[in-house]
């Protein structure tokens, strides 16, 4: 672990669960600096690591799984069963040892294992607890469990996206869960900070769902004020034009949008075609949409034969916004990120060099950093419960032999 | 749990939601807008309530004068002023910090404060092309499609918030402010969940999927993921495992009840079937009469039907559908503030319910120039100076201003 001084320092974290939607909020205050501890357990490892490829090298094990790694740098993994003796007792020293707790189980699964909220503030009062699911804790259909991949369908995510007219696009991975990680977050923080002031506590009860919505809040104003529906629409939009995506050289793509007519006389210079500045049909921004499909295969022509990446340097050097459509290779190319090392490589036990994401803020003082590779299953054990939680060697050794370690 | 502190929100639209989720968590942030600006944009009042609102024209040597005063005096500052421009100048972060060491200055731009590309211009949609999201999404070698209405404001705005927080964490412990550089590209790319990981790992370069989800099956057989229904898209997958078992059974014995014509669906054993082994023919024969039912069915019937039966899948909403949506009404999620003319306005709520109580709006949407006179004199600025800012068009009020 790197010796810079890191935001939160001293923060300690537990997190129950799997997959997406909890366990990105830890990477990410690990990567600033928190201890975080993930627990799973022998019989049911989190589930990124044996449902998801990629596998280093194809082949699936518990410590092969790109996709848990990525998910999981820079922590500190326990395997405990709370099913076995001794288990829900080990657990609560953990949950009394930690400043946050994060679970992403289906609602009332932590109480029925012995692990609710209720009961764990009995012996850490001011204990900071997120839970995070599909619908919330409440409501009449709060028992759903259920997938980000199709959450971000219900949160309107799909339906906005794709060509008019055609079907819905299916999104990445669990979309809506990134969402909801990110914008939760910021609250436990907060929660500290009032703690520190109070020495209160706090419960966050989180809606995947719910917190999907304010990644939309514009168009959901626009129908509660104006009864206007948004509908997908390809790449068009309401204020520029031209506004896409153009094809380059090698399967490479370019998106552009022009946001003044001004813009678009120099686009239209960049891409040799002077006239069009004085074209009566691409005059405003309402006639370049009435008339884009000649803009289109004009621009198209001249990026077709070209580089994408040089494309775009060339819109930008004339004051034109363009960007390459960079492809996950491309992320491990862009200058801009590797100006930013939002990549940084760290060897793990068993997959070796892979590149974690570091996120995208920049502390001046306190920078952070991807401070270790993703933890082997219960790669941990004798560091947290040893030295963070201070068992003996014996009390250890029974737990091992119990099954609960 | 924010309530001490004082947030200087200078924003566009890259910016908002940091200042209206520092808002929902109690800060005092007070909205810095033009004279002029144009207030009725659904995106500006969605993102904007709960804030009060200063109208302080930043170009005016005057203006800018009583910003640096305003700095002094304040807990966070968050700006997204494009690097270069004459506004990024103002909000230099070594000589504001110098001047208030305890700031946390929270700079949002398309690509961050510094690097080869931090000038060039980018609207969402080159914000979403450069973080990789826009080339998953759209039809497979087909046209790379924006995601939905504008997200790298929300990934961006949410990711400053985030970083606003850790500074705070640091500053309670060491007294200490500091800059946060927010990159929306960088930030975009935690929408595309572990698609880098299989590049990194295994030189697989992830592309769009359309409609269709791929690369499950050994035989390279595609499944839908998109239903037509009788209103709309379901959003549905024969998945495998326990949950996909589940599923697909109790779609069957709902089809069952409703009569619906079963197919080949009647024959298979679903604790025996395997997706990652299914041909083309063997999906196609399973998807036929599965999409015929669900053209029956209407969204709100297939999420009720659905959640009755504990299947996975979801439809495909719209704004609509999710202004309906009961689950959300019993959470008390909308939140309803007065607006222009007496006229209510409904937001999206708090992002938790915290200790049993939803994160509150408290503030409705301000209109121009509300809170100018408060928030100066509150900042120490004495009635004959705000005056002569008024006189001098750096600060405007309501009489001075047309409400948009």
């Amino acid at each position: 672990m790197s010796g810079v001084p890191q935001a939160l320092e001293g923060v300690t974290v537990v997190e129950f669960g799997g997959y997406a939607a909890g366990p990105w909020i830890g990477k990410v205050l690990a990567n600033y600096g928190a201890k975080v501890v993930h627990v799973e357990s022998r019989d049911r490892p989190d589930g990124f690591r044996l449902q998801y490829p990629p596998y280093k090298d194809g082949k699936v094990g518990v410590n092969r799984s790109g996709c848990f790694s990525y998910f999981n740098d820079s922590k500190y993994a326990v395997t405990l069963d709370v099913k076995k003796p001794g288990g829900v007792e080990l657990a609560r020293r953990l949950t009394d040892w930690c400043d946050i707790v994060i679970e992403n189980m289906r609602p009332g699964v932590m109480a029925r294992i012995g692990l609710g909220y209720e009961v764990l503030k009995e012996t850490n009062p001011d204990i900071i607890w997120l839970s995070s699911c599909n619908m919330g804790q409440t409501g009449p259909r709060a028992p759903t469990g259920g997938f980000g991949s199709q959450l971000s369908a219900l949160a309107g995510f799909t339906g906005l996206t794709g060509e008019a007219g055609g079907p819905p696009m299916l999104l990445y991975g669990p979309y809506i869960d990134f969402v909801a990680a990110l914008v939760s977050a910021p609250a436990l923080l907060a929660a500290l900070d009032k703690r520190k002031r109070t020495g209160e506590g706090a419960y966050f009860d989180v809606s995947q769902y719910e917190c999907g919505l304010s990644f939309i809040a514009g168009a959901l104003f626009d129908y509660h004020a104006n009864g206007r529906i948004a509908e997908r629409a390809g790449n068009d939009d309401a204020v520029a034009a031209p506004h896409g995506a153009y094809r380059c050289r090698d399967e490479g793509w370019l998106a552009v949008s022009c946001w003044s007519d001004d813009e678009f006389a120099r686009l239209a210079s960049a891409v040799g075609r002077p006239e069009w500045a004085d074209d009566p049909r691409f005059a405003s921004a309402a006639e370049r949409r009435a008339n884009i499909a000649a803009l289109d295969e004009g621009i198209e022509a001249w990026s077709a034969p070209r580089d994408a990446a040089e494309a775009a340097v060339a819109l930008q050097d004339a004051r034109v916004h363009a960007y390459r459509v960079n492809t996950m290779a491309d992320l491990f190319s862009d200058p801009q990120l590797g100006h930013r090392r939002t990549w940084r490589v760290r060897r793990h036990g068993e997959i070796d060099d892979q590149a974690y994401y570091f996120p995208g803020f920049d502390l001046s003082e306190t920078p952070g950093d991807i401070p270790g590779p993703a933890p082997l299953l219960g790669g941990d054990n004798a560091i947290v419960f040893r030295e963070f939680l201070g068992l003996t060697e014996e009390e250890y050794d029974t737990h091992v032999a119990n099954g609960v370690i | 749990m924010l309530g001490p502190y004082r947030v200087l929100d200078c924003t566009g639209p890259l910016g908002w939601l940091t200042g209206r989720l520092l808002a929902d968590l109690g800060a005092d942030v007070i909205k810095i807008e033009p004279p002029g600006a144009r207030l009725d944009d659904p995106g500006w009042r969605a993102n904007n309530v709960n804030k009060r609102l200063l109208t302080l024209d930043l170009g005016d040597e005057a203006g800018r004068d009583a910003f640096r005063r305003l700095a002094r005096d304040t807990d966070f500052l968050l700006e997204s002023a494009a690097p270069g421009s004459a506004a990024a100048g103002l909000f230099d972060p070594d000589i504001l910090i110098a001047a208030n060491p305890k700031l946390i200055h929270v700079s949002v731009t398309p690509f961050g404060r510094t690097g080869p590309h931090a000038e060039w211009l980018a609207s969402d949609l080159e914000m979403m092309a450069a973080g990789g999201a826009m080339s998953l999404a759209g039809e497979p070698g087909g046209l790379p499609v924006r995601v939905s209405v504008a997200q790298s404001y929300g990934w961006a705005g949410a990711q400053a918030a985030l970083g606003a927080m850790m500074a705070l964490t640091h500053r309670a412990a060491t007294g200490r402010g500091q800059h946060v550089d927010v990159s929306a590209q960088a930030a975009v790319i935690a929408s595309v969940a572990h698609a880098p990981a299989s590049w990194d790992l295994l030189g697989i370069d992830s592309t769009r999927a359309g409609a269709f989800m791929t690369g499950r099956s050994v035989h390279g057989a595609n499944y839908r993921v998109f239903w037509p229904c009788k209103d709309g898209y379901l959003n549905f997958i024969i998945y495998g495992g326990f949950a996909g078992q589940r599923t697909n059974a109790s779609l069957v014995s709902w089809m069952t009840e409703a009569k619906a014509e079963l197919g080949v669906l009647a024959e298979i054993d679903w604790g025996r079937f395997d997706p990652t082994q299914a041909t083309q023919a063997e999906v196609d024969a399973i998807e036929d009469p599965i999409g015929r039912f669900f053209l029956t069915l209407t969204k709100a019937e297939f999420l009720d039907g659905a959640f009755d039966r504990e299947m996975l899948g979801y439809p495909v909403f719209n704004v609509a559908d999710i202004a309906a949506d009961p689950q959300l009404e019993a959470r008390g999620y909308w939140q309803d503030l007065p607006g222009p003319g007496g006229r209510a306005e409904r937001f999206c709520g708090g992002v938790a319910i915290v200790d049993g109580k939803r994160l509150a709006l408290v503030r409705p949407v301000p209109s121009a120039g509300e809170h100018s006179r408060e928030v100066l004199g509150e900042m120490g600025f004495d009635s004959a100076e705000i005056d002569g800012l008024i006189a001098a068009g750096a600060v405007g009020v309501p009489s001075t201003l047309e409400d948009k």
